[in-house]
């Protein structure tokens, strides 16, 4: 055998090396948790708020955090949508395709993507000082809005992107304004993908936990304002596996396992959204 | 005019003020935070806070550096696992997996790239941080006890342990940039490559990551500020004690991101506190959108190159 092929056969034993390290230790962590989440899992669990002595050991269940991060997700993914949604379509519709302003748009929405979610917290954090508002539901749907902003602006920009310009032309060659255009047009022709970016940020709004440390705080009740502090899963992660008490840290278990599985689920919808809708969108041939 | 262009003007008018409003946010938050920093930076210069160690809230003394060190540490060692692993993953799979196997790896790796920062977390106190405790602090700082592996802390939490769980976080993120940049190379480089009587793996060394090396670069380069930033894995897995510089990979590890996160319930109490806070905050945000720019910048090039 001569040298070239030597190393062609060196390398991938490395590639097969690596790629089972990678997908085995993602697998392992969904593993872990469903070992250590289920035995603590309870009906219990899910319907009930913690109780006095929680986080000694006493019972309860964790239905604060479960309805908390539903709510906050839900919140943070509307506001981010409707500031999110009107920029795509004002980036490909309304603008040239060369334009410097929405390479402009584009390149700040980059930069404020790659901002860490803690400092995203802290400018929340600023943010709740300058109007008055204490730790609540309301200062947490805002931080976590900025938060998934760039996130799923930049998913839809990628959908319209995709959109074949002559179905754009097609409608306003017929009359219409570029607003009936994007409402009526482009918008049925894009919605799976722009429901599948919204999914997926709203997976990201409900799985991060330094965003609404400072701004959302925690409470042991069910949300019932916009200006009280409210509970989320990951927080309860968090705090529960903080606990010395091995009950406790069971339950900051099974937590982390509604998270995870609510994420998944989450994200295969989207997957499953894309592919069977697709059938009812034109494609260009 | 008609009714309907009105509408049509007056949604351009609001969806231009909507881009203000993206295009100001960025300046927004570091005027934000730099304002409500202001205080520490009055009493203290730059120079101090980004060079010293000496991290006395109580006493008014805020020096970053012991934190700064930290995130290098825990951010460093991440890549060193993160990106040989990656682009071998990545050519992997753009230059020589079955498209079969293809479409189940990536949804796969996708999927779980979006599990919650927590999660990892978890992971990492059940299995990285005995892994390291029991098995390779002993191998390690028993037979080479020398910089950097030579440490007195026992316990498992440490910037080794903050390094995997984040290499392990950073990694499907990587690999999904990095394999987008090599799928982007027209087939037919490739098949010049293989008519010339190279072999598949000379055509990948030689060619294709030629060509994809500045991408490779960027997406590297977006591992890291991922990584810098990332915070509440780190938290739990890093140790996070404060003793000055880590100065082994079995240290604890006190990184910048786990400071903000860690300090949220007595950052009123004390004077400055807050503020000093909010800094790291901003030193932080500093670092990676500056990463990011570049990153995206190289990518911008690479794509405009090829239209």
């Amino acid at each position: 055998m001569d040298k070239r092929k030597i190393e062609e056969y060196i390398f991938k034993v490395f590639m097969l090396a690596a790629v089972s390290i990678v997908l085995g230790s993602l697998i392992f962590i969904l593993a872990t948790i469903l070992v250590k989440g289920l035995p603590a899992l309870s009906w219990e669990m899910l319907t009930q708020t913690p109780r006095g002595g929680y986080y000694m050991g006493k019972g309860g269940g964790i239905l604060n955090a479960i309805l908390g991060s539903l709510l906050l997700g839900i919140g943070a993914t509307i506001l981010a949508a409707a500031i999110a949604l009107p920029i795509v379509f004002y980036l490909n519709l309304y603008l040239r395709r060369r334009s410097r302003f929405a390479l402009a748009v584009r390149f700040f929405l980059d930069a404020l993507w790659g901002i860490p979610s803690v400092v995203y917290g802290a400018f929340g954090f600023t943010l709740m000082i300058f109007f008055g508002l204490r730790a609540s539901l309301l200062a947490g749907m805002i931080t976590v809005a900025f938060l998934i902003l760039p996130i799923m602006a930049r998913g839809m920009d990628e959908v319209l992107k995709m959109i074949p310009f002559e179905l754009q032309e097609a409608s306003l060659s017929l009359g219409a304004t570029r607003l009936e255009t994007a409402g009526k047009v482009i918008f049925r022709q894009a919605f799976p993908g722009i429901l599948t970016a919204i999914l997926m940020a709203f997976g990201r709004g409900m799985s991060d936990a330094a965003a609404v440390l400072f701004t959302a705080g925690f409470t042991d009740s069910l949300p019932y304002s916009l200006f009280k502090p409210v509970a989320t899963l990951p927080l309860a992660v968090f705090f529960q596996l903080g606990t010395p008490f091995p009950e406790v840290q069971s339950r900051g278990y099974a937590a982390a396992l509604i998270l995870t599985a609510i994420v998944l689920s989450l994200s295969i919808l989207a997957r499953l959204i894309t592919r069977g809708m697709n059938k009812h969108v034109i494609k260009q041939e | 005019m008609d009714i309907r262009h009105w509408k049509d003007l007056l949604a351009r008018r609001f969806m231009f003020l909507l881009c203000l409003f993206v295009l100001s946010l960025l300046f927004c938050i570091v005027g934000g935070l730099y304002h409500k920093a202001g205080p520490v930076l009055a009493v203290s210069s730059w120079g101090m806070i980004l060079f010293s160690s000496d991290w006395h809230p109580t006493q008014g003394r805020f020096g970053l550096a012991g934190f700064i060190a930290g995130t290098l540490w825990v951010t460093g060692l991440a890549i060193v696992v993160a990106v040989p692993l990656s682009l071998l993953t990545a050519i992997f799979l753009a230059e020589y997996c079955p498209a079969r196997l293809r479409n189940v790896i990536k949804p796969v790796m996708d999927l779980l790239a979006g599990i919650s920062p927590v999660v990892y977390g978890v992971w990492g106190v059940l299995v990285v941080v005995p892994l390291v405790r029991d098995h390779l602090m002993p191998f390690f700082s028993g037979r080479f006890p020398f910089f950097p592996f030579a440490s007195e802390n026992y316990t498992g939490f440490s910037a080794l342990a903050g390094g995997l769980v984040l290499a392990v976080m950073v990694t499907p993120f990587m690999v999904s940039l990095m394999e987008e940049v090599m799928r982007g190379i027209p087939f037919g480089v490739r098949e010049s490559s293989l008519a010339l009587g190279a072999t598949s793996w000379q055509t990948t060394r030689k060619v294709i990551l030629k060509k994809a090396a500045p991408g490779i670069v960027a997406a590297v380069i977006l591992g890291v500020s991922r990584a810098i930033g990332e915070t509440m894995a780190v938290l739990m897995v890093a140790g996070c004690a404060l003793q000055g510089f880590t100065k082994s990979i079995f240290d604890t590890a006190y990184p910048l991101p786990a400071l903000i996160a860690n300090t949220y319930g007595e950052m009123m109490s004390v004077p400055l506190y807050d503020a000093a806070i909010l800094l790291a905050a901003l030193v932080l945000l500093v670092i990676t959108v500056v990463f990011n720019m570049a990153a995206w910048g190289i990518l911008l090039h690479l794509e405009r190159k090829e239209a």
